[in-house]
């Protein structure tokens, strides 16, 4: 099966449900390990939200690949080197206030994201955007929730929550920096302009940020190039194990 | 061990459908009214749309304690199709 | 005044009609006593319970049984937490039992004990393990004690997709390849004898099973619960093409139900007694989970407080404001 083909609809299509998918999975790893049962069944509504959307993006993909491509090819047969996702989205969970500065980073930057592909000139693209909508901003809210209670906490949830947001923030960049893949949905008027969200996000965190009694330190940022495939190199373990059953077993349907 | 001040407990109703009241679901442990009432959506809706959601401390409940050991125990004997062993339910329909 | 004799008495005669007793009422010691701990450790099993399918979350082998999974995975987390409410409605407050599981002294479903090793086991665990429970979970709907019993109705129409989800993946590896086959079969070998397990002794060697029935908490016993999960089961093994691993298994006509070989008790209370494969990982799990959360749910509290010191005295709102 050829992923890289000549439609660039389907390029971006895999871009958004490979942010979806990993951050859903990383999400995942919560499962069963929360710091309370009600904040672990939260964190599984989250993740059960984003591998829901992926599937989406994906089956949307496949169904635009066609010759019987599936959503589970895409998730299960392309390497690291094939996903598009930004790097954010698969940085490992650290602590709860690493997965909740990934998270609120993610989700603000989300949120406006889906909010103009609502708007896409692709329709069906557009269908998947508004019901991911409801969803993205309740995630938003909830990510801003922790964020301020960590931040106005205790000590040490401050002095944690405050390096949780420094480590994430060099990987932020990315989510504004457009790629090949953005730009093209650009012209065709399938998504944003990237950059253009940057000046709203700033300013959404921002809030959350202050009402925190937190501050954004200023970061340079990484060069980072997840959209064209590049990615950290914890990606790799993720679909390692992510990926090994149909792997091993490449006759075998589930 | 143990945080030293457990999070309060908190009664969770819900009104499933328009015109309905708000029937007690549960109860869950949250830090402030905020919390619990996110919490109650994704405990007990499951994040169902449309459903109103309220939450009220558990310390906040007056419930009616009757010391009169009698009242308790004297259920409404003459009033047997109160007790659900007074229908007979064929078994092909299971637990009900 | 009446005597306590009288009272317990009257308080017997009362279950026995079907009545549900409710928190406020007046209950014998030992029947509150007997409630929290089985409360409890259903509670904690269903949370332990997470663990060995949580194991397999992330290597799910369809973005749709991930997500099914997850669910699933996640239910039994809301099953704890119906659970740990309805056992604090009796005065026992949930950290206080948490404290117990940790310090090893509050016990759990014994079947969590065993490692999850390959994706067929999610069907085993799902058919299996989650069928065993159900079937005392539908008894458990009409317990005499009101939170338990409206907590046990709430879970049992949360399990009914379990099962047949642990069964789907058991009947495609089934149907699938002869590895997938291999491995649905390995699976039930390993699962069976645990799950019979898991309604726990014959009645006459379980001391407290007499008095459970007699408050009504409990309303069949573990032998009766055994023979009609092995009655239910075998047809649903058969129908997929897999041998349940007892050579003395078979249907006796005149009893109107399935004979089966002897189960080793003495496997049972080894893993009872800690011993079991995974004792030790189950619980450094949920102690690592419970003091990595510590400074979260301390962080949530100090704020809760922080803002409620920020706030105008309770009951006088901040503005007037109208309706
Ligand atoms: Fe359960
Ligand atoms: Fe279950």
């Amino acid at each position: 099966m050829k992923w890289d083909t000549c439609d660039p609809s389907v390029q971006y299509l895999l871009h958004l449900g490979d942010d979806a998918l990993v951050l859903g999975h990383r999400l995942s790893e919560w499962c069963g390990h929360g710091p309370i049962l009600e904040e672990d069944i939260a964190l599984s509504n989250l993740a059960l939200d984003l591998v829901g959307l992926a599937r989406q993006y994906y089956q949307l993909a496949a169904q635009r690949i066609s010759g019987g491509c599936t959503e589970d090819h895409l998730a299960y047969w392309r390497s690291d080197r094939e996903f598009l996702n930004h790097v954010l989205v698969e940085q490992p969970n650290g602590d709860f206030a690493d997965t909740m500065a990934r998270q609120f980073f993610f989700d603000a930057f989300h949120v406006l994201q889906l909010d103009a592909l609502q708007h896409s000139s692709d329709a069906e693209l557009a269908a998947i955007a508004r019901k991911a909508l409801k969803e993205a901003t309740y995630h938003a809210q909830h990510s801003a929730d922790w964020v301020v209670r960590l931040g106005d906490g205790t000590e040490e949830s401050h002095r944690r929550m405050s390096a949780a947001l420094a480590r994430h923030l060099p990987f932020v960049e990315e989510l504004f920096t457009a790629a090949a893949v953005d730009r093209v949905a650009f012209e065709r008027g399938w998504g944003p302009d990237v950059a253009s969200l940057r000046a709203s996000w700033l300013e959404l965190v921002g809030e959350v940020v202050a009402k925190a009694a937190l501050s954004l330190p200023v970061v340079a940022p990484k060069l980072l190039r997840g959209k064209q495939g590049i990615h950290s190199e914890s990606l790799g373990f993720l679909l390692a194990e992510m990926q090994s059953l149909p792997r091993a077993y490449p006759d075998a349907t589930w | 061990m143990s945080t030293p001040d457990q999070w309060p407990l908190w009664e969770v109703f819900v009104r499933s459908k328009n015109g309905l009241s708000h029937k007690h679901s549960g109860s869950l442990h949250a830090p402030d009214a905020e919390m619990a009432l996110k919490n109650a959506r994704d405990v007990y809706t499951r994040r169902s749309e449309g459903t109103s959601i309220w939450v009220v401390p558990s310390s906040a409940i007056v419930a009616s304690a009757p010391d009169e050991k009698e009242v308790l125990f004297a259920p409404s004997d003459d009033k047997v199709y109160r007790h659900p062993t007074f229908y007979e339910i064929p078994d092909e329909v299971g637990h009900m | 005044m009446a005597p306590t004799v009288d009272l317990e008495a009257r308080f017997l005669a009362y279950v026995a009609a079907e009545n549900k007793v409710e928190p406020k009422h007046w209950m014998p010691d030992a029947y509150r006593k007997t409630l929290v701990r089985q409360i409890s450790q259903h509670a904690h099993s269903e949370v332990v319970g997470m663990l060995p399918e949580a194991n397999w979350i992330t290597r799910a082998p369809s973005l749709r049984a991930k997500l099914i999974l997850l669910a699933k995975v996640q239910d039994e987390g809301g099953h704890g937490l119906y659970l740990y409410s309805a056992a604090e409605t009796l005065g026992t407050s949930r950290d206080q039992m948490i404290d117990d599981l940790l310090a090893g002294k509050a016990k759990y479903s014994s079947i969590f004990n065993y490692p999850t090793l390959t994706w067929a086991d999610m069907g085993a665990v799902g058919w299996l393990v989650d069928g065993a429970a159900i079937q005392n979970q539908v008894m458990l709907c009409r317990t005499s004690y009101g939170p338990y019993s409206r907590a046990m109705v709430r879970i049992c129409k949360e399990e009914s997709f379990h099962q047949r989800q642990g069964y789907e993946i058991m009947m495609h590896l089934a149907r699938g390849t002869q590895e997938q086959k291999a491995m649905a079969q390995d699976a039930l070998n390993r699962w069976w004898w645990p799950s019979l397990m898991m309604f726990g002794p014959s009645d006459d060697q379980s001391p407290n099973s007499a008095q459970s029935m007699a408050w009504r908490i409990k309303r069949k016993s573990n032998d009766d619960l055994r023979q009609e999960f092995i009655d239910k089961t075998v047809p649903q093994a058969e129908f997929i093409g897999l041998s349940i691993p007892d050579p003395d298994l078979k249907w006796n006509e005149e009893r109107g139900h399935y004979d089966f070989g002897a189960i080793d008790w003495s496997e049972f209370f080894a893993v009872v007694a800690g011993n079991g494969p995974c004792n030790t990982e189950r619980l450094e799990a949920r102690r690592k989970a419970h003091a990595e959360g510590a400074w979260v749910r301390e962080a949530a509290s100090a704020y809760a407080a922080k803002q409620s010191a920020r706030r105008p005295a309770a009951g006088l709102p901040a503005k007037p404001h109208a309706a």
